[in-house]
């Protein structure tokens, strides 16, 4: 696993209070991991600061799972 | 219960009236309070009566630019904010049939852009924090109407609406979202009214008198503290008895 795909999971884990395990790259936020749409919000806000970058809201309707964030901030950190 | 020591807090329009007493409500209950207003020697009053140190941050509210700075500009001078009270606004009456489109557009950009901006900027700490009061001033013409005042209840009726649907989002992060709608306040404005026109807004009033600033800013302590955990959404009216609705 990759170094950006470990910090995305600590604060999805940090966030949504699941279990590490369940974070995984298929698994989306709000139908696996118990997330809300204001949830959504938070991670790509906290996404935001962890990786210093700004995620367009068209960009941020994308991530629905564990795995789309991590292709996108691996990309945008890249 | 009503106590907000460490609160950080932020009053638009704390040059006088209702944005003062209430700015000096919330000191007195134990927070730190921002004043926010056009006329700096009039913020620099207010900060002189609440007698402690209150960052002052003048702000054209007719202005986005200015108004995008002011949030991040309180959050850095207090280290994060609380309690955010949209208390601004302004008037410029005229009848429906003569009234122009820069009448209505100001007063909407004042009373109701400009405090959408505020509640946009203040959620990021607010959801962050799991902690926040959002209390927008309306008025009793936003609830009731009143004759030239077509942008003026517009803008009032157009933040209630906002502050209830605002209320729904963020209610599950412990951020409570309300309004106060003040009748016939006690002001500088209401000063000028001469004997008639005194009797014929009085004869409307069940107290049979005009409010005080005090008491609205009582309502705003009272929101903004752990005694309000549970109320969301609402509209306090503060009138008299004039709409009880």
């Amino acid at each position: 696993m990759s170094d950006v795909a470990d910090r995305v999971r600590k604060i999805v884990v940090e966030h949504l209070n699941v279990d590490a395990e369940k974070v995984v790259e298929k698994a989306s936020f709000i139908d696996d991991l118990g997330a809300d749409s204001l949830d959504q919000v938070e991670l790509v806000m906290a996404f935001e600061e962890e990786f210093s970058v700004e995620i367009p809201d068209d960009a941020a309707e994308g991530i629905q799972t564990f795995g789309d964030a991590v292709s996108f901030l691996t990309k945008a950190v890249g | 219960m009503f106590d907000l020591t460490g609160k950080r807090a932020l009053v638009t329009g704390a040059s006088g009236g209702i944005g003062r007493e209430i700015a000096k409500a919330l000191a007195a209950a134990g927070a730190t309070v921002a004043l926010s207003g056009t006329r700096v020697g009039a913020l620099e009053e207010t900060a002189g009566a609440i007698g402690r140190d209150c960052p002052i941050l003048p702000c054209n509210l007719s202005k986005l630019d200015e108004v995008d700075k002011l949030v991040p500009a309180v959050e850095a001078a207090m280290g994060g904010l609380d309690i955010l009270i949209n208390n601004a606004g302004m008037t410029r009456d005229n009848l429906f049939m003569r009234m122009k489109d820069e009448e209505w557009d100001e007063v909407l950009a004042v009373n109701l852009t400009a405090a959408f901006h505020l509640n946009r900027a203040v959620l990021r700490g607010m959801t962050k924090q799991r902690f926040g009061r959002i209390i927008g001033i309306s008025s009793v013409v936003g609830v009731m109407g009143n004759p030239g005042q077509g942008n003026y209840a517009a803008s009032k009726a157009g933040l209630i609406g906002m502050n209830k649907a605002l209320a729904h989002e963020v209610v599950s992060r412990n951020i409570t979202v309300n309004s106060i709608a003040p009748g016939f306040i006690a002001s500088a404005m209401t000063d000028e009214l001469n004997n008639k026109q005194r009797e014929a807004i009085l004869s409307t009033i069940p107290a049979h008198r005009l409010g005080t600033a005090q008491e609205v800013a009582g309502c705003a302590v009272f929101l903004c503290s752990d005694a309000a955990a549970y109320i969301t959404g609402h509209t306090l009216n503060v009138n008299g008895g004039m709409a009880m609705i």
